[in-house]
């Protein structure tokens, strides 16, 4: 009996602890686990694939296997520490560092045309700093949504305004320009996904749909101009090309999509195997462990992996959209809204580019897709999401 | 969610936000979609294009069987060479396209510069030989003559030559040995074309664009089995061609030897003696044309009577079979297929035709015999025959007045044959024939196996012709326009004389017509192999059998795969009584007849020999072809030589040498049975143990 009690007595403290984070009103509570497994997973599939894609490249892998594993572990654990920092300090208290954020990521961003700024495959985006490269433009992702949104709910938020007003649109356009203006010309992909997180956070935030139409407007007369004078790359044409016509060329442009297609299609609907894709090991899809990295998954893992990976992008999607619109207020609606146009954006071209329903452009798949300063972002955009999701629990 | 707060949040924004949800929920909708697309409904197709993508095959090519004769000499085998090779592939990362390295490999090897590229070069349309007619991706042979010192250098500086090199190569050769050629009975190998590999495909042994199968002779007939199964080697390989792993591999097959019928020192003794009676025949002048004798073509058969198995096959001119090998040249290709050449790629035993002339007169005899004349009857030999105002000659013989039909075959009289088939004709109602004419000799000449195909397993046999009822009809229906057109035109020339004629009857069986084929001349047409295999019929009591040079199919391990045996393919329409009669006559040609002059001291009391002699007209200004007929109890030999003039004269010797070489008959007629090459027919195959050796059942006896 003593010994019982001596049992009960010593797990006392412990019983404690459990039982706080156990409460209905803990933080482990309130957390959105769904989210969060489902961003895990996510992680932990892509970080695999990266494995399967690079084990045997020794090319870039300089002999050593898990090289790009273990960084890919790495990564998600800082991107882990990242979300947990931002829950920890609160999207709100995160409000008045936000112009600091943005103007710190959009001074990186310009660096990238300084010499620290380095060129891969055909795309000025990265830094490169002590033999790390990182990629600005994804830090301005989370510095346009937290800056668009920070302009756009003050008045509302305060209670000033129903909607958002003709100045503070301006004023939130007007932030957001700037970092697309910087990446316009070199980096059609980024471009793209700022563009749309504009255009998400317009629809969230409930302006008049005539902003939302015109950007859309300025998109089109932007793409037609771009074309009409030239700016753009051969290369990025060439994309284009071959999206519009993959057989034109398979052994030149077109031969990643191909490649792509064949590795996917390949897979059937168990897939191959993890590690025994014959397109994986042969190297026949370029940039497979970044842009690529869907493809083995479509080839190793079949129909099952592949759509499994699209079912948990999904999940996270959805649970990103249920916290948007259970929000307290707009500041964290439009948050929430902007991390959902940008993920599901990237989710969708990357994907669709894979599948060869897009064109190819240079945007990692969220989660899988290996980096670190996206790993990075789209952690902080979890952080986030949760962060939300715990103020509005509270006040609930 | 009820939540709307207090701080504004609006029925616009939660409209805005379910209208986003619906937005992302169908563009993932949609790439589930897609993937389901690819990956269910093309999987398949993607599957295998991923299949192609990272396999590349190598291929070990099989080593072709042997061709082997009676005994089991090789008349056909392999040679290890050093080949030179080009792979284009790498050649095409070149900064010039490989221009320099064929230029130094042709200066390493003495060729020049352009013959290398050209070799190179890939066959198209356009491209004129030579060309590579293969796969792009299989080395290319330049050159299968390499000495082990060239080799030795193209491999020691392989940085000096990428994309070329050398290698050890079992290449087909054809020993020749005692001297036999055997070239048109061999037949040759090319490399396969695309459409002949894409028809393999989906065969149990499909042939690979590197390739080479048999174009004629046993080496076309035999080829699947003589091919064997290339060993292939599927290596997964990555993007850039680097080899992953091996992933498949099959073991090259050696292809089955071909054990023949053919001796070949019996085919080397009439390859020779054909050849000396052509030479010999050219020294001689043809009074009839007032110049010496062409004897520019000829052929000639032994068979074995009770088998119908193919001894020797002999047929000129000839040309040595080695020029095939490893690629023919150009010059070589012309000598052989130009106009002048007398087309020494025709196998003219097999694939000769003319008019019989005399020895068709064994079959006269038998249909006039089975038309109810009595053999021994007396029949008029005159000096000519005439109907009407048309004059048949005698040609080879004189007048011998009242004469058996034995004597006829023995003198060769025509005139007897032509009273024959003149009252034969008239019998069938002469040019009003009768509903269902009996047409005794077209009808016997068919139960002779004459103006068909013999199905001898060598390939493009001619069928012959025999000028009957039928054929004239369709001959005229297909001529009748052209002949029209010359009759209704002003000329006044012989041809446009019978061109009259023949455009208003020519499907009329004309007393003329039957004459002539009485006699083996006119529109019939046999070939050597059609004859012999008559003669050895009447050899072995009155079976046609089908002649077959194929004896048995050996597996490279000594298993015997075939065992081809002899073919029974008819009976001639003979009774023995009537067989033994022409046996009588024909042994009669060579004491007494036409032949006689060459034979004499022939030990006719221990080996009977029996012939027939024939000397056909030919169209235009050609000289006579002649013919020679004979045969023992085992054996059948016919020799033509075209343009040469008479049987006897222009063949009697040779004949006589080949007889006297199987049979080691001396020149006094004395027999030497240690000189006799063949004085039985071969019964026993050649063994070939389990490690490829072959051994010969002569060996094994010794």
């Amino acid at each position: 009996m003593s010994v019982h009690t001596l049992t009960v007595g010593s797990l006392a403290p412990r019983r404690g602890a459990v039982r706080r984070l156990l409460a209905k009103d803990s933080v482990a509570r309130r957390i959105d686990w769904v989210l969060m497994v489902a961003a895990l997973a996510l992680s932990g599939l892509g970080t695999v694939l990266i494995y399967s894609a690079t084990r045997n490249r020794t090319d870039i892998t300089g002999g050593d296997p898990e090289f790009f594993l273990v960084r890919q572990i790495v990564n998600v654990a800082i991107g882990l520490a990242l979300a947990v920092l931002i829950m920890w300090l609160g999207h709100h208290r995160l409000r008045s560092a936000v112009p600091v954020v943005y103007v710190l990521s959009l001074a990186a961003m310009a660096l990238v045309f300084t010499p620290l700024g380095t060129e891969i495959n055909g795309q000025r985006a990265w830094l490169s700093i002590g033999g790390y490269t990182l990629q600005p433009g994804e830090f301005a992702k989370v510095a346009i949504v937290l800056g668009m949104a920070m302009i756009l709910a003050d008045q509302v938020d305060a209670g000033d305004r129903e909607y958002p007003g003709t100045r503070a649109i301006l004023q939130a356009l007007a932030l957001a320009g700037a970092p697309l203006c910087v990446v316009v010309v070199d980096d059609m992909g980024m471009a793209m996904v700022l563009s749309f997180i504009v255009l998400g956070i317009l629809l969230a935030s409930g302006t008049p749909l005539r902003w939302s139409l015109g950007l859309m407007l300025a998109g089109v007369v932007g793409a037609v101009l771009v074309w009409a004078l030239g700016v753009l790359d051969e290369y990025q044409l060439d994309r284009f090309g071959a999206f519009v016509n993959p057989s034109l060329d398979p052994s030149g442009v077109g031969y990643n999509t191909n490649q792509a297609r064949i590795a996917i299609g390949s897979g059937g609907l168990y897939g191959k195997g993890l590690f025994h894709g014959t397109q994986t090991t042969g190297q026949f899809v370029p940039e497979q462990h970044t842009d690529f990295i869907f493809t083995v998954a479509g080839e190793e893992l079949g129909f099952v992996g592949a759509g499994g990976i699209i079912l948990l992008i999904a999940l996270v999607l959805w649970r990103a959209l249920r916290i948007a619109r259970g929000s307290s207020d707009l500041y964290s609606t439009i948050i929430a809204a902007g991390i959902v146009a940008w993920l599901s954006f990237q989710c969708f071209e990357n994907i669709g580019m894979a599948l060869g329903i897009m064109p190819v452009a240079g945007i990692p798949l969220p989660f899988l897709s290996y980096g670190g300063t996206a790993m990075f972002a789209t952690w902080i955009a979890i952080g986030l999401l949760q962060s939300i999701r715990l103020k509005r629990s509270l006040s609930a | 969610m009820t939540n709307i707060p207090e701080t504004g949040r609006t029925s616009r924004i939660t409209i805005r936000l379910v209208v986003i949800q619906i937005l992302v929920f169908s563009l993932l909708l949609t790439l589930g979609g897609r993937l389901w697309y690819l990956q269910i409904r093309q999987g398949d197709e993607f599957a295998a294009e991923a299949a192609g993508n990272h396999m590349q095959q190598v291929v070990q090519p099989a080593v072709r069987g042997a061709i082997l004769d009676a005994r089991g000499v090789p008349i056909a085998d392999n040679e290890t060479r050093l080949v030179v090779t080009a792979d284009r592939t790498k050649l095409s990362r070149l900064p010039d396209d490989g221009a320099e390295v064929l230029a130094k490999v042709a200066e390493l090897l003495g060729m020049s510069e352009e013959d290398v590229a050209n070799r190179v070069r890939l066959c198209d349309a356009e491209t004129p030989q030579p060309c590579w007619n293969g796969s792009p991706y299989q080395p290319i042979p330049i050159t299968d003559e390499a000495t082990s010192q060239q080799a030795l250098q193209i491999r020691e500086r392989a940085e000096e030559f990428p994309g070329i090199s050398a290698e050890p190569t079992a290449v087909r050769r054809y020993p020749s040995p005692d001297g036999a050629r055997t070239a048109q009975v061999l037949g040759y190998l090319s490399p396969v074309t695309d459409d002949e590999v894409a028809e393999s495909e989906d065969t149990d042994n499909p042939l690979l664009t590197s390739d080479q199968i048999g174009r004629s002779g046993l080496e076309r007939t035999y080829d699947s089995y003589l091919r064997g199964q290339a060993g292939v080697t599927q290596y997964e390989v990555d993007k850039f061609g680097r080899v992953l792993g091996q992933h498949e591999r099959e073991a090259a097959q050696a292809g089955a030897n071909l054990v023949t019928t053919i001796d070949t020192r019996v085919q080397s003794v009439v390859e020779d003696q054909l050849a000396t009676a052509m030479e010999t025949a050219r020294q001689q002048y043809d009074s009839i044309s007032g110049r010496d004798y062409e004897a520019n073509a000829g052929a000639a058969v032994v068979l074995e009577n009770d088998t119908g198995r193919v001894v020797a096959m002999a047929s000129a001119p000839d040309y040595d079979p080695n020029v095939w090998v490893g690629g023919i040249s150009t010059e070589d290709y012309q000598a052989l297929t130009a106009e002048d050449s007398d087309d020494p790629l025709l196998n003219r035993a097999i694939q000769g035709q003319g008019p019989p002339g005399s020895t068709f007169k064994v079959v006269t005899a038998s249909a006039a015999v089975n038309a109810g004349y009595d053999f021994d009857g007396s029949y008029d030999c005159s000096s000519s025959y005439t109907i009407g105002s048309q004059t048949f000659d005698n040609y080879e013989s004189q007048a011998y007045g009242p004469i058996t039909m034995g004597r006829a075959i023995e003198v060769s009289c025509n005139t007897v044959f032509y009273g024959l088939a003149h009252r034969e004709w008239q019998a069938d109602g002469g040019t009003h024939p009768v509903d269902h004419p009996d047409d005794w000799m077209f009808r016997t000449a068919h139960e002779f196996g004459l103006g068909e195909t013999t199905g001898i397993d060598l390939p493009n046999e001619a069928a012959g012709r025999i000028p009957d009822r039928q054929w004239k009809q369709e001959y005229w229906e297909e001529n009748r326009d052209a002949w029209c057109e010359i009759a209704d035109s002003d000329r006044e020339d012989y041809a446009a004389r019978v061109a009259r004629e023949n455009c208003t009857d020519g499907a009329d069986m004309r007393a003329g017509d039957m004459l002539n084929f009485s006699i083996g001349q006119g529109d019939v047409l046999v070939t050597p192999i059609q004859l012999a295999r008559i003669y050895a019929a009447l050899g072995n009591g009155g079976t046609l059998y089908q002649p077959q040079v194929g004896r048995a199919v050996i597996a490279a391990d000594g298993t015997v795969l075939e065992d081809f045996q002899p073919q029974a393919t008819g009976q001639l329409p003979d009774d023995a009584e009537l067989i033994q009669d022409l046996r009588d006559a024909t042994a009669g040609v060579i004491t007494r007849g036409s032949a006689a002059w060459k034979f004499a001291g022939w030990p006719q009391n221990d080996i009977e020999l029996h012939g027939k002699t024939g000397t056909a007209e030919a169209s235009g200004d050609q000289q006579t072809t002649s013919w020679l007929a004979t045969y023992t109890d085992d054996y059948t030999v016919v020799m033509t030589i075209s343009q040469a003039g008479t049987g006897s004269g222009a063949s009697g010797e040779a004949v006589r040498h080949i007889w006297e070489a199987i049979y080691g008959v001396q020149p006094d007629g004395s027999i030497d049975e240690d000189a006799a090459l063949l004085p039985e027919p071969n019964r026993d195959l050649p063994r070939i143990d389990e490690n490829g050796t072959i051994v010969p059942p002569r060996e094994e006896d010794e």
